[in-house]
C-alpha cells in the first residue's frame, strides 16, 4: 500500500483463525479479506452495497464488506464462505441446499447469498418465503430470479430444523 | 439392460433429460471459483481509466505530470503514447472504428481519456484525479432523432465527407448505415388494399445487461519469450486471440487467452474493450502483468448498452383479421461509435425476425443507425441479435391490432400462427424457420392459466372501476414468440471476417473416462454439466466420468464462444458429432474383439452387443482400453475426436408467455399476480437448468419492463449509472414464476435441441408490457412506452383521467 500513509495494525479473527496485519487506514475488509487473507469468495459486484456479493458475517451479523474499513474490523471476529463448511469437510445445509435446489449458476453472488442466508437463519431459524425473500433483499442475483434461492434457504431450514428436506429443483 | 425404460437408462448415465445436479456448484459454494479478479501474478500492476466528465467536447491539453510523480504510479498512457503502435483507435465488431482512447475528442460521458498504471489500485484512483484535462465543451446530442436534422451537430469529424460507410452509403453526416429488406412494393399494395391498418412508434429503450462481475481482464508480456498471456471475462476467447494477434502483430501461438470462471456475461462480454487494449499495451510497455478491473458505474456507462431501437411499426390486415403485411422502420440509436455486436453480414442484427410467429405474405423492414452523444456497444443482451427488439415490436403491433379490431389478442394471434404443416417455413423477411407447433403451444398456456375466467374477471373489473367501485385495473399480457438462435451458419454468420462455427474435442482415456474441450465458454449456463450429459447419452459413459473443459485458447478447439443462445445449437451439435466418430471407431473394435462383422453389432446404452446374442458384448469401457493397448490391425490406437460443426441453419425456439397483473392507478403500482411461461426448445438436455434459466431470464425481462433503464440528460449526462438508480430487482419485487413446456425437436440438430437462455427475455418483455398496456386499453389507451415505472404508470393513469 501507500507509504505516503502511515500503516496502521489490524488483527481479526477470521473463520476461526486470529491474524494480524498492518494496513493503509483506508483500505476496505473486502480488499483485507481478499488481497491480504488470499480468500477470494467474497465477490465485488457494485462498491456501493447494492449488490451484497461482498457478505460476510462479523460478529454474528451480515455486512457488506465493500464498504466496511479493515480497520473497522479490529477485534472482531469475521466470517466467510471459505468457512463455511463443517468441520469434517462436509458441506453446510446452505451450501447442499443451494446445489439441491439449483440455487445459482454463474456462481458470482452465491458466496455472499450464503453468508447472508446464514445469519438469516440465525436470526429467524424457521422464515417464511416473504421473510426469507425480504431477508436476502440486500443481496442481488442476475441469473437465477430468487426462485430457487428461496427454495434452497428453505431445505436449509428444514435440515437445521430436523425435519426432512423437500424435494429438488425442477 | 433390455428391460430399462429409455428414462432408466438416462437416469443410469445421467445423460440427456436428467435433472442432473450441477457439477460447478460444488466449487461455486465454497468460495473456489476461479474469477479474473482472483488471479494475482507477482509484480502486478493495476490499471484504470481517467475519463471524461462531458458528453461531447474537445481535448484541449492532457497534464499527467501530477499523476505520473505520485509515488507508485509507474505509466500513464494517453492516445499520444498509443499512436505509435497504430491502437489509439481500434476496429469495432460492426465495421466501424473506436477511439481506444480519447484523440483531441471526447463523444460520450465516461470515455476513456488516459489510462493510469500503479502499483495497487488505490494509487490508481489518487493518480486518476491527478490528471488534468482541460476541454472545450461541443453542443451534444442524445437524441437519435435529433442527430438526423440537417443542421445537427457533426458526432464524428473523422468520417465527414465519407458518403459510404461499412454497410452501404450513408445518408447524413451522423448516419452509420440503413438496411433494407423485404418486397417493399408488394407490401405498399398490401396497405392500400387493407381493411384495417395500424401504425405506431414503439421504441424500445436503452439498458443494460450489468452481470453482476464487471468486465476485467489481466494481461502478462513476457519479453523473453515474446509471449502474451490474458486471462479476461470472455464470452468469445478464441476471437480475442486472433483479435489481439491481428492488432498486436503477436503470433497468434504465443497468445494465451484464457477465460476462467465468469460471472455473468449476458452478452456485455462478447465485445472488445479499451480496458483490454490498454492492459495488454501496458504489459508490453512495462514488461509487468497488469490487471484492469472495472467498477460498476463504469460498467453501466461505458460498456456495451443494448436496445435503443425506435421502431414505427405498421400492420396491415383484413377486417376478420388475417394479417396481409408489416412494415417496420427503426431508427437506431448506437452511440458514437458503431460498436454493436452482430455478425458481419447484419448491420441490424437479425431483426428480420420481426414477422414473428406470424404467417406474413409480405413485410418491408428498414433500419437507419445513427451516431449521437452515448456509450457504444448495441450488444445482444440475453437475445440473439435484436431479436428481442423484434420480438417486442411485433407483439405490441398484434395488441394494437387486436384493440383495433375489437379481437381479443390471444384469438387473433391463433388466427395468424405459421400452422405446424407449413414448416420448413420461409418467411417474408429471409428466414427458413425449423420447426415449430404454435396452436398447440398456445392452448396449452391458455388452458393452464385459465384465460377464458380471467378475461371475464378483468371485464367485470373493468365495469366495477367505471362505477367507482375500486381503483385497481386488471392486465392481461399475451406474449407468443419465436427466437432464432444458434448463430451460427458461416454462409451467413460471422464476426469480424471469422466464421461462427463452433467445436468439441473428445478424449477417452484408456481406462475409460473422458475429457471433452470446447470452443464454446460457460458464463452461469452450465456447460460443465450439461456437455457431459449429451456425451454420456451418446457413448454410454457416466456423466460423472466426463470432465469438460472450457475457455483455455492453448486447448479447447477453435470455437466462437457463448452468446446469442448459440451453445446448444452449435457446439452442443458439435459434440454429439465428435461422440459419433468415435462411436464409428469403437464399433469398429469391438467387432473385432468379438470377432463378428461391426454390421453384426447393435448399441445398447454403454456398448456394443451382437445382434440376436446379447451375451455377447464390449462396453464402451472394455473398447477404451483396447482402443489404446489392443487396437485392431491397421487401426490408429487411441479413441478420440474433434469436431468442428457448421450449422445448416438456425434454431427457432419459442414460446407462449402470460402475465397477469393488478394496478392500482393512484400509485402506479403494478403487481404481478401470475406469470405462465411454456418454452418450446426442442430436446431438452437438462430440465432443471432450462427452469433456472427460464427463472433467471424472466427475471431480467421484468426489469426491462419495469423500470431498468439507461437514461441520459440533454447535456450527455448519463442518469443512472450505479445500483443505486439502475433498476436491479430483489428478492421482494421479483414476481414468482410458472414454467411448462412443449417439445418440437429441431429437425437439423443432431440431437434436436434449438437453446432456451434468452427465451425468456425476448417473451417476457412483451408479455409485461402487454399486460400494463392492456390494463389501460379500456380507458382509450393505445400504446404506453416502457420503462412502466410506477410513475410512468401514475402518469398514464392522471393522462387518461383514470
Amino acid at each position: 500500500m501507500t507509504d505516503t500513509i502511515e500503516q496502521v495494525a489490524v488483527a481479526v479473527t477470521v473463520n476461526g483463525k486470529r491474524v494480524k496485519r498492518f494496513v493503509d487506514p483506508r483500505t476496505l475488509l473486502i480488499h483485507f479479506l481478499r488481497e491480504e487473507m488470499n480468500l477470494t469468495g467474497s465477490h465485488i459486484g457494485c462498491e456501493t452495497s447494492h449488490c451484497g456479493a461482498c457478505t460476510v458475517e462479523m460478529d454474528g451479523l451480515s455486512v457488506k464488506s465493500c464498504t466496511v474499513f479493515a480497520v473497522q474490523a479490529n477485534d472482531t471476529e469475521v466470517n466467510t464462505v471459505e468457512g463455511m463448511a463443517n468441520a469434517d469437510g462436509t458441506l453446510h445445509a446452505l451450501q447442499e441446499g443451494f446445489r439441491q435446489m439449483h440455487g445459482l449458476q454463474c456462481g458470482f453472488c452465491t458466496p455472499g447469498m450464503l453468508m447472508r442466508a446464514k445469519v438469516l437463519l440465525a436470526e429467524n431459524p424457521d422464515p417464511s418465503e416473504d421473510e426469507i425473500r425480504f431477508g436476502i433483499a440486500g443481496n442481488l442475483c442476475r441469473c437465477t430470479g430468487y426462485q430457487n434461492i428461496v427454495k434452497a434457504i428453505q431445505y436449509a431450514a428444514d435440515k437445521l430444523n430436523g425435519r426432512a428436506q423437500k424435494e429438488a429443483a425442477e | 439392460m433390455n428391460d430399462m425404460t429409455p428414462a432408466q437408462r438416462e437416469a443410469r448415465l445421467e445423460g440427456v433429460g436428467c435433472k442432473r445436479k450441477r457439477v460447478e456448484d460444488v466449487r461455486f459454494t465454497q468460495g473456489k471459483g476461479n474469477y479474473v479478479d482472483d488471479i494475482k501474478m507477482p509484480d502486478m500492476l493495476h490499471g484504470d481509466f481517467v475519463r471524461s466528465q462531458y458528453g461531447h467536447a474537445k481535448i484541449k491539453s492532457i497534464d499527467t505530470s501530477r499523476a505520473k510523480a505520485l509515488p507508485g504510479v509507474i505509466a500513464v498512457l494517453t492516445a499520444e503514447d498509443l499512436k505509435p503502435l497504430g491502437l489509439h483507435w481500434m476496429p469495432t465488431l460492426a465495421g466501424d472504428v473506436q477511439a481506444v482512447l480519447a484523440d483531441g475528442r471526447v463523444s460520450f460521458q465516461n470515455q476513456e481519456i488516459a489510462f493510469v498504471i500503479a502499483t495497487d489500485r488505490y494509487i490508481t484512483d489518487d493518480a486518476i484525479q491527478l490528471v488534468d484535462v482541460e476541454y472545450e465543451e461541443l453542443p451534444v446530442v442524445v437524441d437519435p432523432f435529433k442527430a438526423m436534422l440537417p443542421d445537427a451537430p457533426v458526432l464524428r469529424p473523422d468520417l465527414e465527407g465519407k458518403m459510404t460507410g461499412a454497410h452501404g452509403p450513408r445518408k447524413h453526416h451522423n448516419h452509420i448505415f440503413e438496411w433494407v429488406i423485404g418486397d417493399k412494393e408488394a407490401t405498399d399494395v398490401a396497405f392500400s388494399k387493407a381493411d384495417v391498418t395500424i401504425k405506431e412508434l414503439i421504441s424500445y429503450h436503452r439498458t443494460h445487461p450489468s452481470p453482476l462481475e464487471t468486465c476485467q481482464c489481466l494481461a502478462s508480456f513476457d519479453k523473453i519469450k515474446g509471449e502474451l498471456t490474458v486471462y479476461g471475462t470472455f464470452q468469445a476467447p478464441h476471437v480475442i486471440r486472433t483479435v489481439a494477434s491481428l492488432l498486436s502483430k503477436i503470433p497468434e501461438h504465443k497468445i494465451h487467452v484464457i477465460a476462467p470462471d465468469i460471472g455473468g456475461g449476458f452478452g456485455n462480454k462478447v465485445g472488445a474493450y479499451a480496458g483490454y487494449i490498454c492492459s495488454i499495451v501496458a504489459s508490453i510497455v512495462t514488461g509487468l502483468p497488469v490487471k484492469w478491473v472495472e467498477d460498476r458505474m463504469e460498467n453501466l456507462s461505458t460498456t456495451s448498452f443494448a436496445r435503443d431501437y425506435h421502431m414505427t411499426t405498421e400492420i396491415a390486415a383484413t377486417k376478420d383479421g388475417k394479417v396481409t403485411g408489416l412494415r417496420v422502420h427503426v431508427l437506431a440509436d448506437h452511440g458514437a461509435f458503431d460498436s454493436c455486436a452482430d455478425p458481419s453480414k447484419w448491420p441490424a442484427g437479425f431483426m428480420n425476425i420481426v414477422t414473428g410467429s406470424y404467417d406474413f405474405p409480405v413485410a418491408h423492414l428498414s433500419v437507419d443507425g445513427v451516431y449521437t452523444n452515448k456509450a457504444p456497444g448495441g450488444v445482444a443482451y440475453r437475445c440473439s441479435f435484436r431479436v428481442t427488439e423484434a420480438a417486442y415490436c411485433i407483439e405490441r403491433g398484434m395488441d394494437i391490432l387486436a384493440q383495433k379490431l375489437g379481437m381479443d389478442p390471444a384469438d387473433l394471434r391463433m388466427k395468424n400462427f405459421i400452422r405446424r404443416e407449413q414448416f420448413p417455413y420461409q418467411s417474408a423477411l429471409g428466414w427458413e424457420y425449423d420447426s415449430g407447433d404454435y396452436h398447440v403451444a398456445m392452448q396449452k398456456a391458455m388452458d393452464a392459466i385459465g384465460y377464458k375466467a380471467l378475461r371475464a374477471e378483468q371485464k367485470a373489473k373493468q365495469e366495477a372501476f367505471k362505477r367507482g367501485e375500486t381503483r385497481e385495473i386488471m392486465g392481461l399480457g399475451v406474449s407468443f414468440f419465436t427466437e432464432i438462435v444458434g448463430a451460427g451458419p458461416s454462409k451467413n454468420c460471422d464476426i469480424l471476417g471469422i466464421a461462427m462455427f463452433d467445436s468439441a474435442e473428445i478424449r477417452i482415456h484408456p481406462t475409460g473416462s473422458i475429457i471433452a474441450r470446447m470452443g464454446s465458454k460457460s458464463q452461469g449456463q452450465g456447460h460443465e454439466t450439461t456437455w457431459a450429459q449429451i456425451i454420456a447419452t451418446e457413448l454410454g459413459i457416466p456423466s460423472d466420468d466426463i470432465m469438460i473443459e472450457e475457455g483455455n485458447t492453448d486447448t479447447a478447439p477453435y470455437g466462437l464462444g457463448t452468446y446469442g443462445s448459440r451453445s446448444t445449437p452449435v457446439a452442443g451439435a458439435a459434440i454429439a458429432m465428435a461422440a459419433r466418430k468415435i462411436k464409428n471407431k469403437a464399433q469398429m473394435i469391438a467387432a473385432h474383439l468379438l470377432e463378428v462383422s461391426e454390421y453384426d453389432l447393435e448399441w445398447d446404452i454403454d456398448g456394443f452387443r451382437v445382434k440376436g446374442n446379447p451375451s455377447r458384448a464390449k462396453t464402451m469401457k472394455e473398447i477404451a482400453w483396447a482402443a489404446y493397448n489392443s487396437p485392431p490391425p491397421g487401426l490408429e490406437p487411441g479413441l478420440e475426436a474433434v469436431n468442428y460443426y457448421d450449422p445448416p441453419n438456425m434454431t427457432y425456439p419459442f414460446g407462449a408467455y402470460f402475465c397477469v397483473m393488478d394496478i392500482d392507478v393512484d400509485t402506479g403500482v403494478a403487481k404481478t399476480r401470475r406469470f405462465y411461461a411454456l418454452d418450446d426448445c426442442g430436446t431438452r438436455i437438462n430440465p432443471m437448468i432450462i427452469e433456472g434459466q427460464v427463472h433467471g431470464g424472466l427475471t431480467e425481462a421484468f426489469a426491462i419492463a419495469m423500470g431498468q433503464e439507461i437514461k441520459y440528460d440533454e447535456m450527455g449526462n448519463v442518469v443512472g449509472a450505479s445500483f443505486m438508480d439502475f433498476f436491479i430487482p430483489t428478492a421482494v419485487e421479483t414476481p414468482k414464476w410458472e414454467t411448462d413446456f412443449t417439445v418440437t425437436p429441431s429437425p437439423h440438430h443432431p440431437i434436436g435441441a434449438k437453446g432456451v437462455g434468452e427465451s425468456p427475455n425476448v417473451g417476457g418483455v412483451p408479455a409485461f408490457s402487454n399486460a400494463v398496456n392492456d390494463a389501460f386499453q379500456f380507458l382509450g389507451s393505445t400504446h404506453i412506452q416502457m420503462p412502466h415505472d410506477a410513475w410512468r404508470i401514475w402518469e398514464t393513469g392522471q393522462k387518461l383521467g383514470a
